[in-house]
């Protein structure tokens, strides 16, 4: 972890989060660091989606600062800075993969030849032309991740990429993801199925509007004694509860 | 970048190439069967149908920005939208350009068959009103836009179309001569923008001189337009509860 607020790509005190009167979020602190890929796990409904919004600055908030990339979320500049993908594929299901791709370039600043480059990245070479409605689930949400990738942002925030996905596409942009934060990309990536926490660096465990736990898969497997990443959650969970 | 928005929009409406089919072909049907309706009466045709070919696209561009902006929002594509470096007057002057081209489309189509086949008179010249109904449309679009932050569903969105265009209609003066109504009513036509948009129309189908209300009626067209983009800004938030 690093020492300075400065130098993490995400830090958050003492957000609060109200939604309808009560706390979606009740005072989470942490941080991320620069070129990791951080797992957020928990159940559904647990406040996963509105941290990460709070974190891309679309989210009101309560209370706290939440601090990206050295400048408070939502800051204007940081919009050329960080890519995110929400859950629901937010892609204009009426439009070719290209023309989607070529919308979203115009508006991030950048060219043709990048286009070409993400839909490789993300493996939808073959597909440019096909009208993303008549795409299965998995690729587009593929389109969703290729078009926040276009401006190669350094911290990406992606809220549950591989959701309703089959293992051999889930393995994959796995592997994508590891090559992006090889590459310096720092990626913050929510998650309720446990056995993918064993493929992040670091990861944050919440439950109902609290981080319970921020720790890595080979910590949580010594502090609790379960090799098992869900077993070592539940145990995280009764140890808060007790 | 808004450009590559009017861009965008179009390419979604050349998906649809059945949209684009009514959107040409209701005026025109529905001018015709008012020539036919009004058969033994040809200056009340002339008096509600000559007014009409420039209201049309003010009502239907009114009601396809207020679906097409519901959709930015559910689908989620506005909240990316708002996380990126876009201006919001980029993305409304975007919607602006899209759908001004496709009302101009629209006039065209309505006022050559109006004035060239069913025997409206234009002494004005049909441009004027050609030239009315584009910006009418983009005041319905601007209306529209701003409105549709007000449904939630596709369901609520289309009864804005009665709710919000059905007593503007009424009371612009189109069928019943506003000092005819009953004062209170006289009173809240002079505040709607469709009572302006009706009275310069009025004035461009109709004999004699155009006069300085011509003047007053383009600039409160623009006004309100202005009034109601501004009004749409403001709903489009980059944060959200």
């Amino acid at each position: 972890m690093c020492d300075h607020v400065g130098d993490a790509a995400i830090a958050i005190e003492d957000l609060h989060v109200v939604r309808g009167g009560r706390p979606v979020l009740d005072g989470v602190s942490l941080e991320v660091a620069r070129g990791s890929v951080t797992g957020l796990l928990g159940p559904s409904g647990c406040g996963k989606s509105t941290l990460m919004r709070a974190i891309v600055g679309v989210q009101v908030v309560a209370g706290g600062r939440v601090t990206v990339l050295g400048d408070q979320a939502g800051a204007p500049k940081l919009r050329w800075r960080v890519g995110y993908v929400t859950q629901a594929p937010s892609v204009y299901g009426d439009l070719s993969v290209s023309e989607n791709l070529r919308y979203f370039a115009a508006v991030v600043g950048v060219g043709e030849e990048r286009i070409c480059e993400v839909i490789q990245t993300v493996g939808l070479d073959g597909h440019e032309h096909q009208i993303v409605g008549s795409l299965s689930g998995g690729e587009r949400s593929r389109v969703s991740l290729a078009s926040a990738l276009l401006n190669d942002p350094e911290l990406l925030v992606l809220d549950e990429p591989t959701v309703g996905l089959d293992p051999v596409l889930r393995a994959e942009l796995w592997s994508t993801f590891h090559e992006l934060a090889a590459a310096g990309t720092t990626l913050l990536i929510s998650s309720h199925v446990m056995d993918e926490a064993s493929e992040c660096d670091e990861l944050l465990l919440m439950r109902d509007g609290a981080l319970l736990e921020q720790s890595t898969p080979q910590r949580l497997r010594e502090q609790t004694g379960e090799q098992d990443l869900g077993r070592a959650f539940l145990a995280v969970i009764e140890r808060a509860s007790s | 970048m808004t450009l590559a928005t009017a861009r965008r929009v179009l390419w979604q409406i050349r998906r649809d190439p059945r949209t684009i089919a009514l959107l040409l072909a209701v005026p025109v049907a529905l001018l015709t069967l008012m020539r036919y309706v009004f058969d033994g009466q040809p200056r009340t045709f002339q008096a509600i149908g000559a007014p009409m070919c420039g209201l049309f696209p003010f009502i239907i561009m009114f009601l396809i920005t207020s679906i097409a902006m519901l959709r930015e929002r559910t689908s989620g594509t506005l909240e990316r939208l708002m996380s990126l470096p876009i201006a919001k007057v980029d993305l409304l002057a975007g919607y602006g350009i899209a759908f001004g081209l496709l009302a101009a489309l629209q006039a065209v189509v309505v006022c050559l068959v109006g004035f060239l086949a069913l025997g409206l008179d234009a002494p004005h010249g049909a441009w004027l009103v050609g030239l009315l109904a584009v910006g009418n449309a983009v005041l319905g679009m601007a209306l529209g836009l701003f409105v549709s932050a007000f449904a939630r569903t596709e369901f609520q969105a289309v009864q804005f179309m009665p709710a919000i265009i059905f007593p503007q209609l009424l009371l612009c003066g189109l069928f019943v001569d506003r000092h005819e109504m009953a004062g209170v009513l006289y009173g809240l036509s002079s505040a709607l923008p469709l009572t302006y948009a009706y009275d310069a129309l009025a004035r461009a189908t109709h004999s004699g001189g155009l006069g300085g209300r011509m003047a007053v009626d383009v600039c409160v067209i623009l006004g309100a337009t202005l009034v109601a983009l501004g009004l749409g800004a403001l709903t489009l938030r980059r944060r959200t509860v």
